[in-house]
């Protein structure tokens, strides 16, 4: 595997530390006047998520991650394993329930999702910002009551749950953000 | 700034000089890397290598050894590789030497500079030893190196480095990542005594050989200023600089040409003295109150 020397530690690239990929935030030359040159980034171990810091002497070097962020196409799931599809060479993918995470419960067929693939296998994903799902369960709707602010929770047909306002009915389709986890606006059908 | 850095020197009688950019040889320190460049002379077909400087000091003292009394200058100085929140490769030195003084009676006046210029109240001052007791619970003296590298690696530094780090690299990186942050909260520190291993062109203490006549000054945790009673013997110096290339040889560093100029000045006599240098990017940055170094330059390194 490559590996790359203190002045090519730059904001963005992706190495390898304690066997982990993760990606530099932040990286700073450290020297006393006369002394010694450290370098010392900020990094998010991308498996995790975790956010730590770590100093390497200058002339040390470290291993380049093979890391790369690609759109892939959510096909199923299996029980185990989701499986996406690279629209573009129609090359699949399984990522385990480590690499989706959260994003499980966002994810429909046929939506394309940023996924982070390390040596070619996916070890997060992330799912696109806005979704429209289906409610498949709610207390019933409050004919009328479009202005009282009042929520109710609803379940979606993807598992997820979040609040919509209390005129929704179950079968409406409505648009969420992920990031979030907030109700966005109704979907009339046909406006997808 | 630079205005009443010359007041300050001109009332207390201090000379300011120039002296050369480009020298024909450059510092040996380990961990410092000069930039050179090619120059033909006059009616000279070959061209030569010039270095430029990282500091003005050998020049500085070649003058002092010349007999011109008390001198301070403000210069640009090189330093290749650094460029980061607190380095560029190219940047403003104030260096001044009063003979007669020793690093003691030098660090009150940078302490009247300093503390006027960015209007700081007394500066606390403390021993090497001290601050390494007290920022970070160990002895810089009496630590093994495994100890040091222990407490390194606790501190952030990688495994890998820490094993390839002798204790002077160890005790650089304490002092960067466990000494420093710690003095943020405490304004302007003069800490004195480094570990002889560290006394660079400081003389070695008469009253205790661990440690050298060198201080520096830190303002909330920032190093601003580096100062010696400076060494003047000339055989220490030769022996200092042909240390320096070995270590250098072994890690594989450029082994420039000893400065003959500067140690045939020491063997003429250096006067005693004491000599500081004060990065004035970061006078700058402290005053202002940034932390980017790119904040207080024209044009920074990448778009000069």
């Amino acid at each position: 595997m490559a590996s790359i020397g203190m002045n090519d530690l730059r904001v963005g690239v992706k190495i390898i530390i304690e066997a982990d990929p993760c990606v530099i935030l932040e990286s700073d030359l450290v020297k006393p006047g006369k002394g010694q040159a450290f370098t010392r980034i900020k990094f998010r171990n991308l498996k995790t998520g975790r956010v730590l810091e770590r100093t390497f002497k200058a002339g040390d070097s470290v291993e380049v991650a093979d890391v790369i962020d690609t759109d892939l196409q959510y096909l199923y799931a299996d029980g185990q394993f989701w499986h996406f599809m690279d629209p573009a060479s129609y090359e699949q993918h399984s990522a385990d329930s480590q690499a989706v995470g959260e994003a499980a419960k966002w994810l429909k067929e046929q939506d394309v999702c940023a996924v982070t693939l390390w040596n070619g296998a996916p070890i997060t994903v992330s799912p696109p910002n806005f979704v429209i799902l289906r409610v498949v369960e709610t207390d019933p709707g409050v004919r009328g009551d479009t202005a009282s602010g009042g929520t109710k929770p609803a379940t979606l047909e993807t598992g997820a749950i979040v609040k919509v306002p209390l005129f929704l009915e179950q079968g409406e389709v409505i648009k969420v953000d992920t990031r979030t986890g907030e109700y966005v606006s109704r979907v009339k059908d046909g406006d997808q | 700034m630079l205005a009443r850095i010359r007041m300050f020197f001109a009332e207390r009688n201090v000379m300011e000089v120039e002296t050369p950019l480009l020298s024909a040889s450059t510092v040996t320190d380990p961990h410092l890397a000069s930039l050179s460049t090619r120059c033909r002379p006059p009616a000279r077909d070959s061209e030569q290598r010039v270095y430029l400087q990282t500091s003005p000091e050998f020049a500085m003292k070649r003058l002092l050894a010349a007999g011109s009394g008390p001198i301070f200058q403000i210069c640009k100085a090189f330093r290749d590789g650094e460029a980061g929140r607190w380095h560029n490769p190219e940047f403003t030195l104030l260096e001044w030497y009063r003979p007669g003084y020793d690093h003691l009676r030098l660090m009150d006046e940078v302490e009247e500079l300093v503390g006027g210029l960015l209007r700081r109240p007394t500066a606390r001052r403390m021993t090497y030893a001290e601050v390494f007791k007290t920022c970070v619970g160990a002895d810089p003296f009496a630590a093994g190196e495994r100890a040091l590298a222990r407490l390194a690696v606790d501190l952030g530094l990688s495994a890998e480095s820490a094993a390839k780090l002798d204790r002077a690299g160890c005790l650089d990186f304490v002092f960067s990542a466990g000494v420093q942050p710690a003095l943020r909260e405490l304004g302007c520190v003069l800490i004195r005594d480094f570990p002889a291993s560290q006394a660079a062109l400081a003389r070695v203490s008469p009253h205790d050989r661990r440690v050298a006549e060198r201080f520096e000054m830190l303002v909330d945790g920032i190093e601003l200023a580096n100062g010696y009673h400076e060494l003047s013997d000339a055989g220490e110096q030769r022996s200092r600089f042909l240390r320096d290339l070995a270590t250098r040889k072994r890690l594989g560093a450029t082994e420039p040409p000893l400065d003959e100029r500067l140690l045939a000045a020491l063997e003429h006599g250096l006067p005693k003295c004491a000599g500081v240098a004060v990065g004035v990017d970061r006078l700058l940055m402290l005053a202002a109150g940034v932390t980017d170094i790119r904040q207080v330059l024209a044009f920074p390194i990448d778009r000069a």
